[in-house]
Order: structure tokens, then C-alpha cells, then sequence
């Protein structure tokens, strides 16, 4: 067991943890945060998808202790007073979800995607999000949202 | 996953001391490949010794016409790295197009270096480049290196403190990826150099080799066409439920006139 910090959506948490704990297991069962979803055990599919430290990576293949220190972003974060984050309008808007299990993987791969490139190409958004699955819309919709959202963000 | 005890390492000692003094540890990396490979249980170590971001592993730099890359050096950092874009601007595709983002963001050029799996890119570049990987213990050549399918000339308990990649005149790298993990089914890397064209190929065969026969007519004659009348073996190459023995030796040939075409197309 080892004993760890670190600050989700801005709020700080101390727990203790065993040292296998997956970052995604730390979010879901000791924190609640179960807006992060698991959907596969291969490291494939991105429905686990946070931020830490401004990079979005996997939390099913990170390890809670390696999260020490970190400063991490799950969905929950994402809104802000109330209002959906531009990203999460887009998806609404746009249709870009059916049953929505991938969502919330999605929508943090794209906030990360448009942070690094606030103008993508279509061959930027395809190769931006090759890190996630989705098993319903196709990615037509998501495609659609990903474009709506880096607009808005451009405009402020 | 089985039970484990995690260890940050403070400092490149700290991490040769830990793994020193647990027999059955491993080291942690991005974890890209070894955590996965402890969630599905075919791995047991008792300790982790975390090296990621140890500054004696970070750093890119240009010296005396080679690239000396961290161990630590994520492979988003490859990709977006100024001077490695100028020095050998294959090398930082090549670690734009491994896996995905988020794959990118934690994975190091130590681990896919130290873990050879012969669908990895980066071992097409140390081969081609002629590079060599720097230890805690000594410096080896990448054709010392790089022993096929996983295997390597890392001893028990040896860290990789950086990759020096030989910068050559002009270079290209192309692969066809598998449609889900993204890992080479063929890639082809081509150096130019000043002792002459060496051909690199990942993902087709049990571990990544040089086309002899290709770093020959390309030595000659560098145009994709120069390669029509020559083939890999078949025979050589990987079969499995994504491509046959003779769909992946034409891979490798198809890939390696892109990579030319590719080649020639740069300054
Ligand atoms: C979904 C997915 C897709 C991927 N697609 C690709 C792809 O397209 N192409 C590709 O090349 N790779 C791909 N990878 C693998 C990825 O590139 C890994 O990052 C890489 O193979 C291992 O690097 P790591 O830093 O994560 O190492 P880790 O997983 O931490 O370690 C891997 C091994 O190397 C050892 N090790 C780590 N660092 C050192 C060091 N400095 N010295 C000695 N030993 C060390 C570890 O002990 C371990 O045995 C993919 C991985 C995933 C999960
Ligand atoms: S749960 Fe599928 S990549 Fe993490
Ligand atoms: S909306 Fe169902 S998996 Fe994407």
C-alpha cells in the first residue's frame, strides 16, 4: 500500500492505495468518478481517457502511484458553472454519440487534440483520434463535433 | 494484476541500485507495453522501479552528427521535437505514426528500444541509422543490439540511458500499420548515408532486419523502380490471421518504393 496525493478536477485527495491499483480503478471506485468508463482490457479502445498533467493518455494503463503528484482532468471537470465545455456542446449538438459509452474518452482525446492543434484537417482529426473507439455512430457526427468545437474554441 | 511493490527511482543510481537489489523487479518505463502485459497476468515481477523522467534520461540533442535521444523521451516528444525534426525528420514521423496519442504521450523510446517486439518502429530506425545504444554499463551497436523477436544484448539488471542516431543525408520511413493497434504489419526505413544506403524492415518477419539486396541497387540507383525486379523471401516473413507469408513479403516491397519515393521527395 502506499500512500498518495494528487488533484482531480482541481480538488485535492490523499488515499491509500495498493501499489497494482490502475489510475482508472482510483477514479471510479475510490473517488467516484465513474464518468471514466472501461472498455476493454487492451489498451485500445481510449474510453478511459483523462488528462494528467495536460496529456491525455489511458488510465486503464497507468498505474494510481504513478499519478502522484499529478494534476489530473476527468470529464467531471470538464463543465464549468453549470455550461457544458465547448467540446461536450459540439457532441450534443452535433449527434456525435449514440449510446454514449465511448463519450467521455472521446471528448477528453478531443479537448487534448484541439489544445495541441486548434485548426486540425480532417486527416489531423482522423490521425487525432486513433486512440479511440467508438462501436456506434461511424465517427461522421464525431468528426462533425470535433470541427463545431474547435471553432468555438478559436473564437474564445 | 498480481500483487506488486512500486519504487520511484530518484536517480539513474538509485534506479541500478534498486534493480540491482530485487532479482524479480522490472523497470517501468510509459508502461505502454508492460502494463498491459501484468493486467493479462503473463508477467510476475515483485517490484516496479519507476525510471520515468529521470533527468539523466531525458534530453535530445545534436552532437557531432549524431542525435542523442533520452531513454526518457516520449514519443510525442520525438515527433514534436525541433531538432530532431531537423536532423532526421523520418525519425520524428516515424515516432508521430507509433500507436496513438495517448499511446505517444507515455510511451518511451527506451522501452520500444529495450522491448524489440518485431512490429515496433523505432528498431527499423536504430538499424538503419546505424545507432547505438548507450547503457549504464557500456555502448553497443545497434546490429549487436537488436538479437530478434524481444530479444536483446540488455543484461539483467543494464538500463539504456540514451539512443546516439548517426544522421544521415536523407532518410524515409513507411509502414503499413494494422488497423487496430497500429503496430507495423511492414515498415520500411531508408538511409542514405555516406557509407551507402541501408534498408531497415519492422513488422514483417521474426525480428527487424536489413534488405541487403535493396541497400544494394539503392546504393546505385535510388528510384523506387530500382527495386521491381527484386523480392523478399516469402519464406522469411511472419503468417498469421492478418496477412500470409507471401501478402507481407509483397508488403515490404511496396513499402519500401514509398519510402524512396518518399526519400527523394526531401531536401
Ligand atoms: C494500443 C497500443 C498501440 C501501440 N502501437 C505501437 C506502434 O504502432 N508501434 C510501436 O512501435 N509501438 C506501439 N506500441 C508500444 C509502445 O510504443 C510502447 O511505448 C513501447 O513499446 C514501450 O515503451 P514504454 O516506455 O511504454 O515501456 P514500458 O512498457 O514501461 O517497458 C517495456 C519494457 O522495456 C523495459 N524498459 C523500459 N525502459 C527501459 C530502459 N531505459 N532500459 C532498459 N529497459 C527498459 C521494461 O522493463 C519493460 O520490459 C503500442 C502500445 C499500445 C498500448
Ligand atoms: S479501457 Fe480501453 S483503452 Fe483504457
Ligand atoms: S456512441 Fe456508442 S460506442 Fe460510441
Amino acid at each position: 500500500m502506499t500512500k498518495i496525493e494528487l488533484t482531480v478536477n482541481s480538488a485535492k485527495h490523499t488515499r491509500e492505495v495498493e501499489d497494482r491499483t490502475l489510475l482508472v480503478d482510483l477514479l471510479r471506485d475510490h473517488l467516484g468518478l465513474t464518468g471514466t468508463h472501461i472498455g476493454c482490457d487492451t489498451s485500445q479502445c481510449g474510453c478511459c481517457t483523462v488528462h494528467v498533467n495536460g496529456r491525455a493518455i489511458k488510465s486503464c494503463t497507468m498505474l494510481a502511484v504513478q499519478a502522484r503528484g499529478a494534476q489530473i482532468v476527468t470529464i467531471e471537470g470538464m463543465a464549468k458553472d453549470g455550461r457544458l465545455h465547448p467540446v461536450q456542446q459540439a457532441f450534443t449538438d452535433c449527434h456525435g454519440l449514440q449510446c454514449g459509452f465511448c463519450t467521455p474518452g472521446m471528448i477528453m482525446a478531443v479537448a487534448a487534440l484541439l489544445n495541441d492543434n486548434p485548426h486540425p484537417s480532417d486527416a489531423e482529426i482522423y490521425h487525432g483520434l486513433e486512440g479511440n473507439l467508438c462501436r456506434c455512430t461511424g465517427y461522421i457526427n464525431i468528426i462533425k463535433a470535433v470541427k463545431q468545437s474547435a471553432g468555438v474554441l478559436r473564437n474564445g | 494484476m498480481f500483487e506488486i511493490s512500486y519504487l520511484k527511482a530518484k536517480s539513474l543510481s538509485d534506479a541500478a541500485a534498486l534493480i540491482g537489489a530485487h532479482p524479480e523487479a522490472k523497470l517501468l518505463a510509459g508502461g505502454m507495453t508492460l502494463i498491459p502485459t501484468l493486467k493479462q497476468r503473463l508477467a510476475r515481477p515483485s517490484h516496479l522501479v519507476d525510471i520515468g523522467g529521470l533527468p539523466e534520461l531525458s534530453g535530445i540533442e545534436l552532437k557531432a552528427g549524431r542525435l542523442a535521444i533520452g531513454a526518457a523521451a516520449k514519443h510525442y516528444e520525438v515527433a514534436a521535437s525541433a531538432v530532431v525534426k531537423k536532423a532526421i525528420p523520418a525519425l520524428a514521423y516515424l515516432a508521430s505514426r507509433i500507436g496513438d496519442p495517448q499511446v505517444r504521450n507515455r510511451g518511451t523510446l527506451g522501452g520500444s528500444v529495450a522491448n524489440n517486439d518485431p512490429a515496433a518502429d523505432y528498431p527499423s530506425a536504430v538499424l538503419a541509422l546505424n545507432a547505438t545504444i548507450v547503457t549504464t554499463k557500456r555502448e553497443i551497436a545497434a546490429e549487436d543490439f537488436l538479437q530478434g523477436m524481444f530479444a536483446t544484448a540488455l543484461e539483467e539488471g543494464e538500463i539504456i540511458v540514451r539512443v546516439l542516431f548517426n544522421v544521415p543525408k536523407r532518410a524515409a520511413y513507411e509502414k503499413f500499420p494494422h488497423p487496430a493497434s497500429g503496430y507495423a504489419m511492414a515498415g520500411v526505413f531508408v538511409a542514405e548515408t555516406a557509407a551507402g544506403v541501408r534498408v531497415a524492415v519492422t513488422g514483417a518477419a521474426p525480428g527487424v532486419f536489413r534488405w541487403n539486396d535493396a541497400e544494394t541497387v539503392l546504393t546505385k540507383n535510388m528510384k523506387p523502380a530500382a527495386l521491381d525486379g527484386l523480392a523478399v523471401d516469402p519464406n522469411d516473413m511472419n503468417e498469421d490471421i492478418h496477412a500470409t507469408r507471401a501478402y507481407r513479403a509483397n508488403l515490404v516491397k511496396v513499402m519500401a518504393k514509398r519510402a524512396v519515393q518518399k526519400l527523394l521527395a526531401t531536401k
